[in-house]
């Protein structure tokens, strides 16, 4: 079974996100995308200063399997990225939620409303 | 609606041993049972197992065997004086493509196994039941689906068979490279797929999961098909259906080797078309400079033109990128070239295959 912490939130595209104290959000992929690709092997992340749309494609995670796009959780700009997860992509299969990859401000606080909870996710995943 | 996925003698072994599973070629099979890369490794340097009982053995005897196969494979099986001696062969079509890749083992004078890919199991027999008819062969061809096999790789592959199955050891213990021999129930060949050595065992289904059990108690590590694919891929062997297909020539995508032109007399489907097109492309392995992961058909741009993966991994050995490439003629070992990897250009090196060999890289 996957872990999926209540205290985040998520999206269908299986990123999790933080909402910080400061209004920003970090950002990492959840447990479940983690064991379905396997051994992740390579990372490229985007860097800091970066405007993205909701949705956007603006990271790469690659497994010995296979390329998958992380996507942009809502607008914004990335505040900060993760080198020490590029050097070390193993730590995503580790331990999926202390390995954030990126940081982003959004554009509109109100965005992340309509981000899943736990157990929006938990259905999500459950096919 | 797709048929049922079919499921191996060992199925309840992978199921036990925690195996996430995946269809592959119609098969409900391991792709890992946990990570991959473990897998890998423990192959390189210790003892790994897979299940191949997916792909199909097949016995043929009769006193025809020798002349059939001589016209059936591209590879001459004249070569396999003595018995038990293996060889790796390509079963093409009158235009010249591969229709399978296969392991040919002679057993006696007229009496041969035969092991085919899982994928093209079928066809095979199809096409290889009307090459009988065509030709006309007195010969006799039989599906073994009541055996399992089991593929013990490694380093430690050897000792730790002979641990688990310790009457075994008197008559494998002298086996030579690329043979193999019936030895009870079981039937041993010194084969494999991963560069290391090791044995290909089969055994009759219903003794599957004991023989599976007897392994896993002397240390041999349960790898699945993730783990297959970079361990192939480092040791520079095809893969039927992603290296080489129907559409293509065993010379333009690195298998040159296995054709044999040595006896002028002989003829064997496919040789017409063969020398009538000589290579267009070579094979060579390319090994990424920068960083990224090289994948399956991607464009790699060469001074002398243009070519392409067929296949590419993450190399756990290396810890670097890898694929084999086809490419234009004049590109050589050691030369500099780009590869579109998701719209960025890429430097990555020409090497010669394999990159890696008894667990030493070799590039």
């Amino acid at each position: 079974m996957s872990t999926i912490p209540n205290d985040l939130k998520y999206t269908k595209s299986h990123e999790w996100i933080r909402l910080e104290a400061d209004g920003t959000l970090t950002v990492g992929v959840t447990d479940h995308a983690q064991a379905a690709l396997g051994d992740v092997v390579f990372l490229e992340l985007p860097e800091a200063g970066r405007v993205v749309s909701a949705g956007e494609a603006c990271a790469v995670i690659e497994s010995v399997k296979a390329a998958s796009d992380i996507y942009a959780p809502v607008a914004g700009e990335v505040i900060a990225r993760n080198d020490s997860v590029t050097d070390a992509p193993e730590s995503v299969n580790a331990d999926a939620y202390a390995a954030w990859l990126f940081k982003l401000k959004p554009a509109n606080a109100g965005d992340t409303s309509a981000l899943l909870d736990a157990a929006g996710y938990a259905t999500e995943i459950a096919d | 609606m797709n048929a049922p996925a079919r499921r191996t003698p060992l199925y309840s072994c992978h199921l036990a041993a925690q195996a996430r599973l995946v269809d592959f070629a119609g098969w409900e099979m391991p792709v890992n049972y946990g990570s991959q890369i473990e897998e890998h490794h423990a192959v390189r340097r210790h003892a790994g197992m897979f299940d191949v009982s997916h792909m199909l053995a097949l016995d043929l005897t009769g006193p025809d065997a020798t002349a059939w196969l001589r016209r059936l494979l591209a590879n001459d099986v004249a070569k396999l004086r003595t018995a038990g001696k293996a060889l790796y062969a390509c079963m093409l079509n009158p235009t010249g493509g591969v229709i399978d890749d296969l392991i040919v083992y002679r057993l006696s004078d007229n009496q041969y196994r035969i092991v085919v890919n899982a994928g093209t199991a079928d066809k095979d027999v199809q096409w290889m039941r009307r090459q009988i008819g065509e030709m006309p062969a007195n010969v006799t061809l039989t599906p073994r689906r009541d055996l399992a096999m089991i593929a013990v790789q490694g380093p430690h592959a050897r000792e730790a068979s002979w641990k688990a199955f310790p009457e075994l050891r008197a008559g494998s213990e002298s086996l030579p490279p690329f043979s193999g021999a019936q030895l009870g129930d079981y039937f041993v060949g010194r084969t494999g797929y991963t560069g290391e050595d090791g044995f290909e065992i089969a055994v009759p289904a219903d003794k599957a999961e004991a023989a599976w059990a007897q392994l896993l108690a002397a240390g041999v590590q349960p790898c699945g098909l993730g783990a297959r694919d970079t361990l192939r891929l480092e040791a520079g062997m095809n893969l039927y259906g992603q290296d080489m297909d129907e559409s293509t020539s065993p010379l333009d995508t690195g298998l040159g080797w296995t054709i044999d032109l040595k006896d002028e007399q002989r003829d064997f489907v496919g040789k017409t078309a063969l020398l009538a097109a000589p290579a267009t492309r070579q094979v060579l392995g390319l090994v990424l400079e920068d960083k990224g992961v090289l994948r399956a058909h991607m464009a790699v741009f060469t001074p002398d033109g243009e070519g392409e993966t067929t296949s590419g991994t993450f190399s756990p050995t290396l810890q670097r990128a890898i694929a084999f490439a086809r490419l234009p003629p004049g590109v050589a070992a050691g030369d500099t070239v780009e590869v579109d990897v998701r719209g960025k250009r890429l430097k990555a090196r020409c090497v010669k295959l394999p990159f890696v060999r008894n667990g030493k890289a070799l590039v």
